[in-house]
């Protein structure tokens, strides 16, 4: 298959997050839409689909790990564990 | 929400995405609850003043035409250019089996005479009898559904102009007095409004793309040229509507209207194509699959 790659993102049900799924190539915008429709939600996965060229998204590098992650490690007062989460709140 | 919690059992499973899959649409329910029966739970009951021979035919005529054309675009399983495209033709195939399936086995229920007669005992069901053990002759589809394949340009043309004239035929149906054969309509028209588009984008893609994909375009209008005037025949109804949205690709496409065909040259594929596709079930009258 030509064309550039893209990156599908898939949303299961309202009120949930798009969700990376995988990607592929399509000739354009359009019909990766429809690739994606036709790949990645054929088993009622999706209510919305969105797929983006993956050269358009600035990721961060394998090198920069320790700089970016490695900080966060040891903060565990940033975690907000004090808190009872009520059983009716799902998704949290 | 899925029944999944039991009694002093463990917290509700999540089925992530397929949580959703036994929702209660009703619409959903209208197609039964079984796999091996895809009517099963239906109410058999015909509404008054329906005469159950012309029904069973209307069933006939636009299930066979999906199953046959259904086998043809499963052909394609492997041999598409690309592997979104192969699962493409492959989801569009499944879409049309299951049209098959819901027709066939409603036209069985309409008029039980219209099954072919199977030996003593013999589990295979109607649907299956009706799919398998008739012959070429007794089958109700189009010569276009059984064409055999030709590359790949042919088969986007040809299920653009299948799908579009079978979309504006079950658009009519959605609200006909068998509430069955309705919700099989309205369910088919989702389906076919995707076949239509999926195949409409391509004829326009590759009609504006290379000059060979541009002649293969052409080539296969010229191929399918009888083929539209043997729908047009067979649904007078949708004619109009088919001829504008027809229109509207070849202005996209930015090709001229080909010229008016007879049906009298379409080929009769349609012995080939049963040969294989029932073969092995003939062999096997009493098999349990």
């Amino acid at each position: 298959m030509t064309g550039p790659l893209y990156e599908v993102f898939v949303r299961a049900k309202r009120g949930l997050n798009h969700v990376h799924v995988g990607s592929l190539h399509a000739a354009d915008d359009r019909t990766a839409l429809s690739h994606a429709r036709d790949v990645y939600t054929r088993r009622n996965e999706g209510v919305s689909i969105w797929v983006v060229r993956a050269d358009a998204i600035t990721a961060s590098s394998p090198d920069e790990k320790e700089p970016l992650f490695d900080p966060a490690g040891d903060k565990v007062y940033r975690h907000p564990t004090f808190y009872e989460v009520p059983d009716d709140v799902p998704h949290l | 929400m899925c029944p999944t919690s039991e009694p002093g059992g463990t917290a509700a499973v999540d089925h992530g995405p397929y949580a959703d899959l036994d929702a209660t649409d009703p619409a959903h329910w209208a197609f039964g609850t079984g796999f091996a029966d895809p009517l099963a739970g239906i109410d058999p009951e015909l509404p008054e003043g329906l005469d159950r021979t012309g029904h069973a035919a209307l069933c006939l005529l636009l299930g066979d035409d999906a199953l046959v054309y259904s086998h043809r675009l499963s052909e394609w399983c492997s041999r598409a250019p690309d592997l979104e495209d192969d699962v493409a033709l492959g989801n569009i195939a499944l879409d049309l089996l299951g049209q098959a399936r819901l027709l066939l086995a409603r036209a069985a229920v309409v008029d039980p005479t219209v099954v072919p007669a199977m030996p003593v005992g013999s589990p295979v069901p109607a649907e299956d009898a009706l799919a398998f053990f008739r012959d070429a002759p007794a089958y109700h589809s189009s010569r276009t559904a059984a064409l055999a394949n030709g590359d790949f340009g042919h088969t986007v043309l040809r299920l653009f102009l299948w799908s579009t004239v079978r979309l504006a035929v079950l658009q009519r149906l959605v609200d006909h007095p068998d509430p069955v054969l309705a919700a099989i309509a309205a369910k088919g028209v989702k389906e076919l409004t995707y076949h239509r588009d999926w195949s409409g984008r391509w004829v326009v893609t590759l009609a504006q793309g290379t000059e060979e994909s541009r002649g293969r375009m052409v080539a296969a209008f010229d191929a399918l040229a009888a083929a539209r005037v043997e729908l047009l025949g067979r649904y007078p109804d949708a004619g109009v509507e088919a001829e504008d949205v027809l229109d509207q690709l070849l202005d996209a496409a930015e090709l001229r209207r080909p010229e008016e065909g007879a049906d009298a040259g379409l080929a009769d594929d349609l012995p080939d194509l049963l040969a294989e596709l029932q073969s092995v079930a003939r062999a096997h009258p009493m098999g349990r699959w």
